[in-house]
């Protein structure tokens, strides 16, 4: 395998391969807790924490690792992060654990993890693959802060909580839109990212596979009366 | 690599990969263990004096409430306090999920929701714990999504609002989750519970557009299940089977002081 240069190890995730942009992994989390800044600020540094450490554990161990089980190496080291990470929030930012509640617990099934665990620390030494941790933590704490700003912007017409926009309920003018403020807005956000990123970047459209063509079944039939 | 796979060194390394995650984990739940409950405790309190509206930010939580606030116990059926209850140590939430310390709800007594109701209730006294200045509530029911949590604090003639907040609610956002916008909390202050001593029935009550009189409180726009869901948590925590018993008191020891 060719070496990867530092730059491009933490860098790439960011847009070129961003893990929720091109690969559209570890969507479920995006979708849930990117209605305000704030929270997608801890969200995000909880996964690249959790990204970058188990990518180094993982490679520091990866040739004593038996094939057979390696996947459920991985995935105790994972946890075992993923709860210190838990603690370590309830312990200092208290009022982010509750909002973000299972969410943090949920990292553990973030296939961003479990995929650089598996595709990059397995075979790369433990300072490039914690570069790559920190990276690819990066793509994903980016994206989750681009949902998380047009979201809040406007689902509550603020920024990390200072208010941008009046809204009505507030004594304004701005009338806040409230499907902003639920899930499925993110499906949308996360949609028209992916399609402005792929617009600077056309070579992420994947080709076709297979091409939709008109019904024939009705000329069969046709042809069958006849 | 093939010496990796034998039986004895798979072993090996899931064994000690165990011991090790769980040394790790371990230690970091009891070395966080204080800072944590100290948060929680934190939390619970901020949120007692936020309702009572004398806390104001930058103000030092646990020094405000060791100044200020007196739990104490409280028997929903009679009213009294039950002096044998530690305030500090007891918990109503757990005591309402054992049957020996709390009573099933019939669907027609349970406005609000909740399914068991404790027999012992933890009240916060504000000044002096003989004639408080004010008195917060617990108080729960469902709401639209879900149980939502709160503190009503009353006056300390029983019977007039100081304030009403919900430290966990699941309510749309956006909709019902206004309950937790200080704009509407305002249009609580100074409203009354019950008319002429009367503590059968509370009137307390939200109404769709326009509220008038010291017994009414706008609605939440757009929000009539979640509005639905704070009247009738009013309504049952403030009846007989609810505070009403504790309240009265009150009323009778004010006018015994007249």
């Amino acid at each position: 395998m060719a070496k990867d240069s530092v730059r491009d190890v933490v860098l790439s995730p960011v847009f070129k391969n961003n893990p929720i942009a091109l690969q559209v992994l570890g969507i479920c989390s995006a979708l849930a807790v990117t209605n305000s800044m704030s929270v997608s600020l801890v969200m995000g540094l909880a996964v690249i924490a959790v990204t970058a450490f188990s990518n180094l554990f993982v490679s520091l161990i990866r040739s004593h690792i038996p094939s057979s089980i390696r996947i459920i190496v991985q995935m105790t080291i994972i946890a075992s992060l993923v709860i210190v990470v838990d603690q370590v929030l309830r312990a200092y930012a208290y009022d982010m654990s509750k909002q973000l509640s299972v969410f943090v617990g949920l990292i553990i099934t973030n296939c961003i993890v479990m995929g650089r665990a598996e595709a990059y620390a397995m075979q790369n030494g433990p300072v490039m693959s914690f570069l790559d941790g920190v990276g690819n933590g990066l793509g994903y704490a980016v994206i989750l802060l681009i949902v998380g700003f047009v979201r809040e912007l406007l689902g509550s017409g603020s920024v990390f909580g200072l208010t941008v926009l009046p809204t009505v309920q507030n004594g304004g003018w701005y009338v806040p839109n409230g499907l902003m403020l639920l899930p499925p807005s993110a499906f949308f956000v996360i949609g028209l990212f992916i399609w402005v990123l792929r617009w600077f970047n056309p070579e992420q459209v994947e080709k076709t596979e297979y091409r939709i063509v008109a019904n024939s079944k009705a000329k069969i039939k046709e042809t069958a009366n006849v | 690599m093939a010496s990796n796979n034998s039986i004895k060194k798979t072993l090996i390394v899931a064994f000690s990969l165990c011991v090790v995650c769980s040394v790790v984990v371990s230690s970091a739940a009891v070395v966080l263990k204080p800072k944590q409950v100290q948060n929680q405790e934190l939390d619970r309190k901020s949120n007692i004096l936020q309702v009572t509206e004398l806390y104001k930010p930058g103000d030092n939580v646990d020094e405000k409430y060791a100044e200020l606030i007196t739990p104490r116990v409280v028997d929903l059926k009679t009213g009294q306090y039950a002096d044998n209850l530690d305030p500090e140590t007891y918990d109503q939430f757990e005591a309402a999920k054992d049957p020996a310390t709390s009573r099933t709800l019939s669907g027609e007594q349970d406005l609000a929701g909740i399914g068991r109701q404790e027999n012992y209730a933890t009240v916060y006294l504000v000044g002096n714990p003989d004639d408080p200045e004010q008195i917060v509530l617990p108080i729960r029911g469902q709401g639209l999504w879900g149980l939502m949590e709160g503190f009503l604090s009353v006056r300390g003639d029983g019977n007039t609002i100081v304030g009403l907040s919900y430290y966990d609610q699941s309510e749309t956002p956006g909709l019902g989750g206004e309950v937790d916008n200080p704009r509407w909390k305002a249009k609580w202050d100074g409203k009354k519970i019950y008319a002429d001593g009367d503590y059968q029935d509370p009137q307390i009550h939200l109404v769709k557009g326009g509220a008038s009189g010291e017994y009414q409180v706008d609605a939440l726009s757009g929000a009539s299940l979640t509005s639905r869901g704070v009247t009738n948590m009013l309504r049952f925590w403030l009846s007989d089977e609810g505070f009403a018993p504790y309240l009265a008191r009150f009323h009778h020891d004010s006018q015994g002081g007249a």
